[in-house]
């Protein structure tokens, strides 16, 4: 049975809910920033920016909750593994819990310091200050172009651990991709 | 601008009545805007403080001032909403593009004046149709008559306009629904 906390062999249920929860709104954040950026109505793509300025906020306390989460809990072990391998997988996902943190930071950052100086109002709730950063069309252009190699970089990190997880699920036939469902493969 | 031109009306009424300078007779006539010396400004707050603020930079006008009965006197603006300047050419853009003036190179913003009421000692108030995008609703501008020399008068026009009521009220709540107008009409009479 799947309970609160990860065990030495399983993860728990608030580790696999954040993970799916944040995998989804990363993807539906990476779809929004592209689609955003290339649309021409004008009306339309401002309330897109904001809407992904809302979600990516959100994952950016989702984040944090995310990782105490993880210091708090003990994790699963890996399944007998090269070393090299398991290295890898550890340092992945290291860096996409820094990924979690930096991209929406770096968002912030991007309007923070943009001449424009239009509010961040997360789903029309609040008035979020800016980090306080340096106001220039420099300035912007340069967190602009950081958030996109970023989230970029992010992506096609997320392809690869999409890939190494497949490949335990059909060719190594582990029990990697279904813990972190929740399930088990039966013999 | 209606607005202006009721409250310089007014004043005068004022004038001619608590002091000797200004007859009503004297300000009674036709006028068209002059570009030197007018300005039309708008600011838009922003939730957390702060506005965003600009100005139309191309306009014309007249403003006709009835000598006997000041409630008959007539108003008339038309601005180039692609004159809008805000000191950010890419804030300058969206206000251009489809999100808000969705303007046209022929569509202008215009002002008609329907009813002009003093309100004081140089002062009126200027109610008429205001059109933008399409959309005609009724508004009322504060005028103040400002300044009077040689076959030319001033008025300074404020007014709140709120801009849902012309399809252009993206960025609501950030950005307030409610426009502030301030404006300095200069009348040269023809
Ligand atoms: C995990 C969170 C985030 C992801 C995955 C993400 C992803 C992206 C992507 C893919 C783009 C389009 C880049 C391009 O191709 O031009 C983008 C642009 C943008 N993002 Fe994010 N973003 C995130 C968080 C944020 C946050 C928190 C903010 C602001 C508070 C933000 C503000 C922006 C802005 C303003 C742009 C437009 C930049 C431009 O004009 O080029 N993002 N983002
Ligand atoms: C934006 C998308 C994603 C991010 C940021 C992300 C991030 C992470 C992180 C940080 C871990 C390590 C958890 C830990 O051990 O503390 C992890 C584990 C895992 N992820 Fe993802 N993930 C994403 C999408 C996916 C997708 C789409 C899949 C499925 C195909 C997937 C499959 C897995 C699996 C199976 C594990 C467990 C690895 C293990 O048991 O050690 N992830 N993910």
């Amino acid at each position: 049975m799947t309970v609160l906390w990860n065990t030495e062999e399983r993860y728990g249920w608030v580790a696999i809910l954040l993970h799916w929860l944040m995998a989804a709104l990363i993807l539906g954040q990476f779809t929004l920033g592209f689609v955003m950026t290339r649309t021409d109505d004008q009306r339309l793509a401002f309330e897109r920016i904001q809407l992904h300025k809302s979600i990516g906020l959100t994952l950016l306390a989702l984040a944090a909750v995310r990782i105490v989460w993880r210091l708090a809990n003990r994790q699963p072990h890996l399944p007998d593994l090269p070393r090299a391998e398991a290295r890898a997988a550890r340092m992945v996902h290291a860096v996409l819990y820094a990924l979690l943190l930096v991209l929406p930071l770096s968002g912030w950052a991007l309007v923070s310091s943009s001449v424009l100086e239009i509010p961040t109002m997360p789903f029309g709730l609040l008035v979020l200050p800016n980090l306080p950063l340096d106001v220039s069309e420099a300035a912007e252009a340069f967190w602009a172009s950081v958030h996109r190699w970023i989230g970029w970089g992010a992506i096609a990190l997320v392809c690869l651990h999409v890939l190494a997880a497949l490949r335990h699920h059909f060719w190594l036939r582990d029990n990697i991709l279904l813990r972190m469902v929740g399930a088990e493969r039966r013999e | 601008m209606l607005r202006h031109l009721l409250g310089a009306f007014g004043l005068f009424l004022l004038l001619t009545t608590a002091a000797p300078p200004v007859e009503l007779e004297d300000a009674a006539g036709s006028y068209r805007i002059a570009p030197a010396g007018s300005r039309i400004a708008f600011r838009i707050p922003k939730a957390g403080g702060g506005a965003m603020t600009g100005s139309f930079g191309s306009f014309s006008g007249s403003i006709v001032i009835d000598g006997r009965d000041l409630s008959r006197s007539q108003v008339e603006i038309s601005i180039d909403p692609r004159s809008v300047a805000t000191g950010e050419q890419r804030a300058d853009r969206f206000l251009l593009s489809d999100a808000v003036f969705n303007a046209p190179p022929e569509r202008r913003i215009t002002f008609r004046s329907m009813g002009v009421k003093r309100t004081g000692d140089g002062t009126a108030t200027v109610a008429g149709a205001l059109t933008a995008r399409g959309e005609t609703h009724n508004e009322t501008f504060h005028v103040a008559l400002a300044s009077m020399k040689g076959g030319r008068i001033g008025f300074h026009v404020t007014g709140r306009v709120l801009r849902s009521r012309y399809g252009m009220d993206v960025g609501t709540p950030i950005y307030s629904n409610v426009v502030d107008f301030d404006m300095t009409l200069i009348g040269a009479r023809n």
